[in-house]
């Protein structure tokens, strides 16, 4: 992070003739951008609150209040273990998972081989496609019977699963197609880490005799931590944003209802249950409040700076 | 670099040595001295070549395939006799996905919503990072730690309270409805101000003593000079916005406005054409070629704009 601005502050003359014709051209350029930052990012965050304590159908013009109403009835009912656990679930599938085989890709596009930087475009590239055009491949893909994966397992005499009817497989499914979209984003992130690991420490060990997997678990592993922390906090904030290609590939969220999805399904799937949903926003935006805050306090401490 | 260097220095030395050398030390020597042995080239390829080779593979198939099959007649495709090419390539696929869906309204509209969202978003980013950076005022530090705070705000969180909103003012199925509530930016404010940050001072010092206002000092001597970051934080934008999906769905519900990836949606829900796989990756195709396309050809500013903050922490 950048230390403060590094131009002198008007502290004491503040309100000078200069420093007021300042203060209008600071306001008459950034006015608009911060108005609508406020306006549609978070004044929205206030209205869910209160929208969360109504029973309201979207579209309806009445709307009863029933204070706590909802959110007891997520945690009573089956939606809570349901919709969290399956929001735990995948949120640590895919993060783990981009994470691990994005730190593997980068090992081995570190090496100094030919083509390698065709290779690190091709695996950043599905991170920056549509995700609902990816989900509509995939879904073709796992089809299980025209399907191109059916198709290898018939090859090795295995029927293939039932991908979209079966709950567990199709969460299995999206993690599966989540990862292979972001792994390429920790891939770079994580070979950025990699490239600007000191050379002389890891030349140090090899010279004592120290294997390529001693060198890498015991000298380049700790000192990425700093990479490893950044990646961990970017890929659980976005894998709880999940949303195109659950969307896409199990529109009805047969097990793959996280907490983003269900709130949409509540509101605008069948249900129309405008105040129960936004008390589902509310459950994740505390989520995140409280994760945000976490990593904060605790891990950042923990981290090996470089 | 070095080590490979110094390791093909090695080689040759070993070569030119007419008595034969001696292999400079025990264990690693084998492998040295004669660089291209079948071990060797073995081992480069396992543990070089096979893991990129299988990377890149397990990225680029799934898109040949969505291609492949998108040029497919559909006995092709409708069958468990697969065969990788198409034995006679056509774009019928293509022609019924347009029929089905007005194909070319999604892409007109996706084009107008990304080219007006991206170029306001990227003035907004500009004249805010400028006003945070270089412009005095007194709460300054405040305002930019509240930018910081609503990058961490999912915006799938707020799509309810806006959707009301836009709705209330009839912005449902308009162009407006579509761009408004997505254009202010704290990435791009974000991004340009820790770019602005580096600028040297004195060349502004320099513009002010020369007499130019802030709007000169803006638009002749910072933007001039930052090209490549607002580049980097316009492409990052236009992908963004051409993805858009959880906004553009619920704000629109007739055909003539949706996006791309709305209109994909639709095609793929439509009866005639729900399980027509050669349909639907046509569909794919449009949605997804004109990004990839872009991406490859700039994608060093995209990369660097995406994995922007790992390096600035």
């Amino acid at each position: 992070m950048v230390k403060g601005s590094p131009r002198p502050k008007a502290a004491n003359k503040r309100w000078t003739p200069r420093a007021r014709r300042d203060a209008w051209v600071f306001l008459a350029l950034a006015l608009p951008n911060l108005v609508l930052i406020a306006f549609f990012t978070y004044r929205p965050l206030f209205v869910n609150m209160y929208y969360s304590t109504l029973d309201w159908t979207l579209g309806s013009m009445d709307a009863t209040v029933v204070g706590l109403g909802n959110y007891i009835e997520f945690f009573t009912s089956g939606d809570a273990p349901a919709v969290l656990g399956a929001t735990a679930i995948f949120t640590a599938a895919t993060v783990g998972g981009s994470m691990v085989l994005g730190l593997l890709v980068a090992v081995a596009l570190n090496q100094k081989v030919p083509g390698r930087t065709i290779a690190r475009s091709a695996v950043f590239a599905p991170y920056v496609l549509s995700g609902v055009g990816v989900g509509m491949v995939w879904l073709f893909i796992f089809d299980p019977v025209y399907g191109a994966l059916a198709w290898m397992l018939r090859g090795v005499g295995l029927a293939s699963p039932q991908w979209i009817n079966n709950p567990n497989l199709a969460l299995a499914m999206v993690i599966i197609v989540y990862v292979w979209k972001n792994l390429g984003y920790c891939a770079v992130v994580y070979l950025a880490g990699l490239q600007s690991m000191p050379r002389d420490v890891l030349e140090a060990a090899a010279l004592d005799g120290a294997g390529a997997l001693r060198r890498f678990w015991f000298i380049s592993f700790p000192l990425l931590s700093p990479t490893t922390f950044f990646l961990l906090i970017t890929t659980l904030l976005s894998s709880l944003q999940a949303f195109d290609i659950i969307k896409i590939m199990a529109p009805t969220g047969n097990g793959t209802g996280t907490l983003i999805f269900e709130s949409y399904l509540q509101a605008f799937g069948a249900y129309n249950r405008a105040g129960y949903s936004a008390a589902i926003s509310v459950v994740l935006f505390v989520l995140l409040l409280v994760m945000t805050g976490l990593q904060l306090r605790f891990v950042e401490r923990k981290v090996h700076y470089a | 670099m070095s080590t490979q260097t110094a390791e093909s220095f090695d080689e040759r030395a070993t070569r030119f040595d007419p008595a034969g050398g001696a292999p400079p030390s025990g264990s690693q020597g084998d492998s040295r001295d004669r660089p291209l042995s079948w071990r060797n080239l073995a081992r480069t390829a396992a543990t070089g070549y096979l893991p990129l080779l299988l990377a890149t593979l397990v990225v680029v198939a799934p898109l040949g395939w969505m291609v492949l099959s998108s040029l497919k007649a559909p006995g092709e495709i409708i069958t468990t006799s697969l065969s990788v090419l198409p034995h006679s390539p056509t774009l019928d696929n293509y022609a019924q996905a347009a029929t089905t869906v007005p194909f070319a309204r999604f892409f007109l509209n996706s084009v107008v919503v990304t080219v007006i969202g991206s170029t306001i978003k990227c003035v907004l980013a500009v004249l805010t990072a400028y006003a945070l950076v270089f412009v005095n005022f007194p709460f300054k530090k405040a305002i930019f730690l509240a930018i910081l705070v609503a990058l961490m705000v999912p915006p799938q969180v707020s799509v309810l309270p806006n959707y009301i909103f836009i709705a209330g003012l009839d912005g449902l199925n308009t162009y407006w409805g579509i761009i408004l509530p997505g254009l202010g930016t704290a990435f791009g404010t974000f991004l340009l101000r820790q770019h602005f940050l580096t600028l040297p001072a004195s060349i502004l010092e320099a513009a002010e003593i020369d007499g130019a206002g802030h709007f000169r000092r803006l638009w002749q001597v910072v933007v001039p000079i930052s090209g490549p970051s607002i580049a980097t934080v316009a492409l990052v934008t236009i992908v963004g916005e051409w993805n858009d999906y959880i906004w553009p769905l619920i704000v629109t519900d007739r055909p003539e406005m949706m996006t791309l990836p709305v209109g994909l949606t639709l095609l793929a829900n439509s009866d005639s054409t729900s399980q027509a796989w050669g349909v639907l990756m046509a569909g794919a195709v449009i949605v997804i070629i004109p990004i990839l396309v872009v991406f490859a050809a700039l994608q060093r500013f995209i990369v660097a704009g995406l994995t922007q903050g790992s390096v600035t922490g």
